[in-house]
């Protein structure tokens, strides 16, 4: 357990050495949201109470959803694009001979940089929206324990997402034609596009019920108070998919492993 | 200096004509890529094709009118990132110190790293741009003159030179800040999202900085509005898109100043 702690806390000081990148993030972030609102306060002004929205949620529903994009992971992290590059290269066979796990190993490097990535992508961009624009925080002790578990939930099943697209690189050469597919699906069901209560009829509830729906939207919703079931469904549906992607990526893991065939020497 | 322009296109031609070589080497995944980055552009579009199936009208315009907009935001944002795009690795060139190759090479460092990875696949967003542009134009009730036509041909040649510019003067910036790609996105991929909507929408304050600071608006904004017969905000005159040809040609000036000034300050890593 140790050394997967141990793991987490260098991959948190990695992304911590990144300053001028994480700043010019957190401002692009910043100005994506203004953008955003600028939209949105033009759609709920023609249809009040679009998707069960008011115009304060709508408004805090942007800035959730700049500050959880890169924490979440949602346009591809670490996992997506340095393990996929590893099982492309082949250098993926240095970490299967690691006494360690291969998927506790990348979890361990992928919750190290969504920690800090929460702390400054997440809070900054949010921090100018609740400075500007009057938007809704959670009010109770309870309603942040939900919220904090939500958004942790929403981590694991993008990385479980994020993980099978880097290992599908052993059955095809090159993975970045999945990487992209993979963000084409991400980006359009997470509720990157437009909150997901907003898509009508059946293609709204084909988008809240994927695995994608739990990485943006259900958080963002579980922070409104917004979820249709309740803030206890909400957790067991991301509980759910994170059960699913991860009994997926374990038995890829174990099948993948006896198909490596390391060369030379 | 006139036979360093005069060779400028050939050597990037062959310069991306080897980056394109390379790609192919895995076709599926480079269809696989072309077809996804097609459909990624297509969300934006799909976007605001479900605003419209809750509105009417958006800040005063249609959906074919926003369609005209969208198209012509994403067709000169695509073009620019196909040809220029790349430029915004130079910051990661800088640090690990390949750039010095780029300097040695006899040809100019600018088209090296403008050509760098050249990445045919983003054509999809030029191409998806066009599908929406003709299917726009099919849909709305211009009263087409010459000059319009003449506008709307002009200002996607113009819009992309105005965004090409702005990926170059992001790149510059590298030079002083490396690291700072991403800054440039606000920008670029920031730019196209804000003129896919009608500008007015974002208040006045946004309407000044995008038509006087960065200006944006010329890419298709202003053009748009003189096509589809709208006068322009801030009460500015309804011609004012005519214009965008001369912003680019100050955009092309700044970005070059930018880009001299930049290479001027550059010490190699030394490693």
């Amino acid at each position: 357990m140790g050394v997967y702690w141990a793991i987490a806390v260098r991959s948190f000081r990695r992304f911590s050495t990144y300053r001028i990148a994480t700043v010019s993030g957190a401002f692009t972030n910043t100005v994506f949201g203004f953008i955003l609102c600028g939209i949105y306060l033009t759609l709920w002004h023609e249809r009040p109470g679009l998707g069960g929205y008011d115009v304060s949620d709508a408004l805090t529903f942007v800035w959730l959803q700049q500050g959880l994009l890169m924490p979440v992971g949602i346009w591809g992290a670490t996992t997506t694009g340095e393990l996929g590059e590893r099982v492309r290269s082949g250098e993926i066979a240095v970490d299967l001979y690691r006494p360690t796990h291969l998927l506790l190993w990348w979890l361990s490097v992928d919750l190290g940089r969504a920690a800090f990535q929460l702390l400054v992508r997440g809070g900054a961009p949010l921090l100018v929206g609740a400075l500007v624009f009057d938007l809704k925080f959670p009010s109770t002790p309870l309603a942040w324990l939900a919220v904090a578990a939500g958004v942790f939930l929403a981590i694991l099943v993008s990385f479980g997402i994020r993980y099978l697209v880097a290992l599908s690189g052993f059955w095809i050469t090159d993975t970045r034609g999945t990487e992209q597919l993979a963000l084409v699906l991400s980006t359009f069901f997470s509720g990157m596009v437009l909150p997901l209560v907003v898509f009508p009829g059946w293609i709204g509830e084909f988008a809240r019920a994927t695995p994608w729906a739990a990485t943006m939207q259900v958080p963002i919703d579980i922070w409104l108070g917004r979820n249709p079931g309740g803030t206890g469904s909400a957790l067991m549906f991301q509980l759910g998919w994170i059960v699913v992607l991860l009994l997926a990526a374990q038995l890829m893991t174990s099948v993948a492993t006896r198909k490596v065939v390391i060369q030379g020497g | 200096m006139v036979e360093r322009v005069l060779r400028a296109p050939s050597q990037y031609w062959m310069l991306i004509l080897m980056w394109i070589r390379s790609s192919m080497a895995y076709p599926t995944s480079f269809v696989l890529m072309l077809v996804s980055s097609m459909v990624l552009t297509v969300m934006d579009f799909v976007a605001i094709a479900l605003m419209f199936s809750h509105i009417s009208s958006f800040g005063g315009f249609s959906l074919a009118e926003m369609a005209l907009l969208y198209a012509t935001a994403s067709m000169t944002l695509g073009i620019a990132d196909l040809f220029t795009g790349s430029i915004e690795r130079v910051g990661e060139r800088i640090r690990t110190g390949t750039f010095d190759a780029y300097l040695i090479r006899p040809v100019p460092a600018f088209l090296q790293t403008a050509a760098d990875g050249f990445a045919l696949r983003r054509i999809g967003r030029p191409l998806q741009a066009l599908i929406v542009l003709v299917l726009a134009l099919r849909r709305l009730d211009v009263d087409w003159t010459v000059a319009r036509g003449i506008m709307l041909a002009v200002s996607l040649v113009a819009g992309s030179v105005i965004f090409g510019a702005i990926f170059v003067l992001g790149a510059a910036f590298q030079f002083v800040s490396l690291d700072s790609a991403e800054l440039a996105n606000s920008f670029t991929y920031g730019g196209q999202t804000l003129t896919q909507y009608p500008l007015a929408v974002f208040g006045k304050e946004i309407v000044r900085a995008v038509t006087f600071v960065v200006p944006i608006a010329f890419v298709n904004y202003y053009p748009v509005l003189f096509v589809l017969g709208k006068p322009a905000p801030l009460g500015l005159p309804s011609w004012i898109g005519l214009l965008s040809p001369l912003v680019a040609a100050v955009m092309i000036a700044l970005a070059s100043l930018a880009w001299r000034a930049g290479l001027r300050r550059y010490r190699s890593t030394g490693s």
